[in-house]
C-alpha cells in the first residue's frame, strides 16, 4: 500500500506492506540510518524517534500507523558540521562509548528539554528509563544532559559558532577540533 | 520483522470501525497504540487477516470531568493520563499506576483502552480499574452498554467485551476514588510488576463506607479479592483490617513462579503491596486531598 509521512521536514513516499515497521521504513525507504534497530523486541530505545512531536519506539509503530504525520529522527536534529546543542554536549561530555545507543538517547533527550529546560537529575533518568546503554553505565549520558539544558536555556549553539569562524577562515582543522 | 501479512484499515469513526469489524468478524483485530500486538506479531502469535486501528478515530482520547464522574477515552495515552491533575485528583492510583508502566516510549503510544483490553494479567490498569469499581462503556454493533470493571475480566486475554466491541470509555466516580493508591513491585524500574496491588478507601463518618481492592500478576487475570474487602468495608479506621485485608488477598492469590520469583514470594509480597496500598489509600483519603 501507498504510505506517505514527513520525515526531517521531507515528504517521503513509498509502497510498503502493511506489516512494515517504521523503523525499516526510515532506514530502508528513506535510508535514514541513523535510527538504530537494536533489539527489535521493544525493549531497547535504540530506534527511538519522534512522532509528531512525542517520542517512540519506531520498531514498535507500524509505518502505516504513522502515515500522513511527522517523523523527527536523529538526523533532524543536526548532523555531523552542524550539531545540536544535545548531539554537542554527548560528544563534548562523552556521553557515549559504543554510540549504538545514541541516537535513541539523543531523541529523548532532546524531546525532554523541548518541555522541561531545567531538569533535575531524576527527572532525566526517568524521561530516558526505556533507553538502554549497554556501555557507559548512563554517568556521563546524564551529564551530557544536564550540559545540553544549559546550552539549550543560555541559547548557545557552540559548535555552529566554531563551524562559523571556521568558514570565516579564523580557526583551521576538522569541526570541533579547536572547542 | 513481521511476517504474517494482514490487511490495514483505518476508519475515523467508531461507527465505520464498528462496522468493519462486523464486516471481518473473527479474521480481525483491533490495533490501538500496538504496544502489546505488534510485538504478538514479531512473536508470531498474531494471525487475524484483518487489522483495524482504532488510533485515526476522532474523539476517543478525552480525560474531563463531568458531574463528578472522571471519564477517560478509550484512546487517552498513558502518558496523558500520567500527566493529567483531573485524574491525580480524582482516582491518584491511576496516576501511581500510569508513572510504573514501561517507559515513558510506550506510553506515548499505548492508550488505556488496550491496556485494559488487552487483558494480560501484568497489565496493570485493570487493578485499578477493579479496586475503583470503575465503569466500562463499550460501543458495538447493537449499540451501547456500561458494565463494572469487576465483570469486565474474565481469564487472560480475555474480556467480556464482544466481537466487534470497542472500549470507548472507562468512568470513575471521582468522590469515592480520591483515597486510592497503587504499589507495584517490580525487578527493575521499567518492567512488568511482580505483583502490583490497588486499593480504594471511601471513608465516610470515621468508617470505611467502600473498600475497593485489585491485584496484578497474582493469577490467570486481575484478581478481585472480595473477602479482603469485606474485611475493611464498615471497619473502624485502624490498620488492624489492614493486615487482616492482606492475608486474606493473598489467601486468593494464585501466582506462579517464573523469573521475576517464585509462586511463595509473590504471595508473600501480595501480602506487603495490598497492606502498602490500602495505607497510601487511606492517607489520600483522610488526608484531604481534593
Ligand atoms: C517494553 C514494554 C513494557 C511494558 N510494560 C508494561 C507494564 O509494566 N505494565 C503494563 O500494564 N503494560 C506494559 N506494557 C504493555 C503496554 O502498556 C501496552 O500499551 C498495553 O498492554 C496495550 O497495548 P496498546 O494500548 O498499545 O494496545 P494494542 O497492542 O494495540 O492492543 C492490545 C489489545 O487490546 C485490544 N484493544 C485495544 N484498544 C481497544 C479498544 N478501545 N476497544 C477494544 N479492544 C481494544 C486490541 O484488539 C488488542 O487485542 C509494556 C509494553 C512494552 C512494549
Ligand atoms: S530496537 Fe526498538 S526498542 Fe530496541
Ligand atoms: S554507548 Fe554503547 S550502548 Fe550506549
Amino acid at each position: 500500500m501507498r504510505v506517505q509521512m514527513e520525515i526531517n521536514g521531507i515528504r517521503t513516499e513509498s509502497n510498503t506492506d502493511a506489516t512494515t515497521l517504521l523503523s525499516d521504513f526510515i532506514r530502508e525507504e528513506a535510508g535514514l540510518t541513523g535510527t538504530h534497530a537494536g533489539c527489535d523486541t521493544s525493549n531497547c530505545g535504540a530506534c527511538t524517534v519522534l512522532l509528531d512531536g512525542r517520542v517512540v519506539k519506531s520498531c514498535t509503530v507500524l509505518a502505516v500507523q504513522a502515515a500522513g504525520r511527522k517523523v523527527t529522527t536523529i538526523e533532524g536534529l543536526g548532523d555531523a558540521n552542524d550539531l545540536s546543542p544535545v548531539q554537542y554536549a554527548f560528544w563534548k561530555k562523552h556521553g557515549l562509548q559504543c554510540g549504538f545507543c545514541t541516537p535513541g538517547m539523543i531523541v529523548s533527550a532532546y524531546a525532554l528539554l523541548q518541555r522541561n529546560p531545567d531538569p533535575d537529575e531524576e527527572e532525566i533518568r526517568n524521561a530516558l528509563a526505556g533507553n538502554l546503554c549497554r556501555c557507559t553505565g548512563y554517568v556521563k549520558i546524564v551529564e551530557s544532559v544536564r550540559y545540553a539544558a544549559k546550552l539549550t536555556r543560555e541559547g548557545k549553539t557552540p559548535f555552529r559558532a566554531a563551524a562559523r569562524r571556521r568558514k570565516e577562515g579564523e580557526i583551521h582543522g576538522p569541526p570541533g577540533e579547536s572547542l | 520483522m513481521i511476517l504474517h501479512p494482514f490487511e490495514y484499515h483505518a476508519p475515523e469513526t467508531l461507527e465505520e470501525a464498528v462496522d468493519l469489524a462486523e464486516k471481518y468478524g473473527e479474521d480481525s483485530k483491533f490495533l490501538a497504540g500496538g504496544q502489546s500486538l505488534i510485538p504478538l506479531m514479531k512473536l508470531g502469535l498474531f494471525s487475524s487477516g484483518h487489522v483495524i486501528d482504532l488510533g485515526r478515530v476522532r474523539g476517543l482520547d478525552h480525560i474531563r470531568k463531568e458531574d463528578g464522574v472522571l471519564a477517560i477515552g478509550g484512546l487517552a495515552k498513558m502518558a496523558d493520563i500520567e500527566g493529567s491533575r483531573l485524574v491525580e485528583q480524582a482516582c491518584p492510583a491511576l496516576t501511581d499506576c500510569a508513572v510504573s508502566i514501561a517507559d515513558p516510549l510506550v506510553r506515548n503510544m499505548g492508550p488505556i483502552g488496550g491496556n485494559v483490553c488487552h487483558a494480560d494479567p501484568a497489565n496493570d490498569v485493570p487493578a485499578v480499574a477493579v479496586a475503583s469499581g470503575a465503569e466500562m462503556v463499550l460501543v458495538g454493533r447493537q449499540g451501547e452498554r456500561r458494565m463494572k470493571a469487576q465483570q469486565f475480566f474474565l481469564d487472560t486475554f480475555t474480556t467480556a467485551a464482544g466481537r466487534g466491541e470497542v472500549l470507548k470509555e472507562i468512568r470513575f466516580d471521582a468522590e469515592r476514588c480520591r483515597g486510592s493508591a497503587y504499589i507495584k513491585l517490580q525487578l527493575q524500574a521499567t518492567d512488568f510488576a511482580i505483583v502490583g496491588a490497588a486499593a480504594r478507601l471511601w471513608v465516610h463518618d470515621g468508617t470505611v463506607g467502600e473498600c475497593g481492592i485489585g491485584l496484578t500478576g497474582v493469577g490467570p487475570t486481575v484478581l478481585h479479592p472480595k473477602k479482603a474487602e469485606g474485611a475493611v468495608q464498615g471497619s473502624r479506621l485502624g490498620t488492624d483490617a489492614f493486615s487482616r485485608a492482606a492475608e486474606l488477598a493473598a489467601a486468593e492469590a494464585r501466582p506462579v513462579s517464573d523469573l521475576r520469583g517464585t509462586a511463595e514470594y509473590k504471595q508473600e509480597m501480595a501480602k506487603v503491596v495490598t497492606r502498602r496500598a490500602l495505607e497510601n489509600a487511606l492517607k489520600r483519603a483522610g488526608g484531604g486531598r481534593r
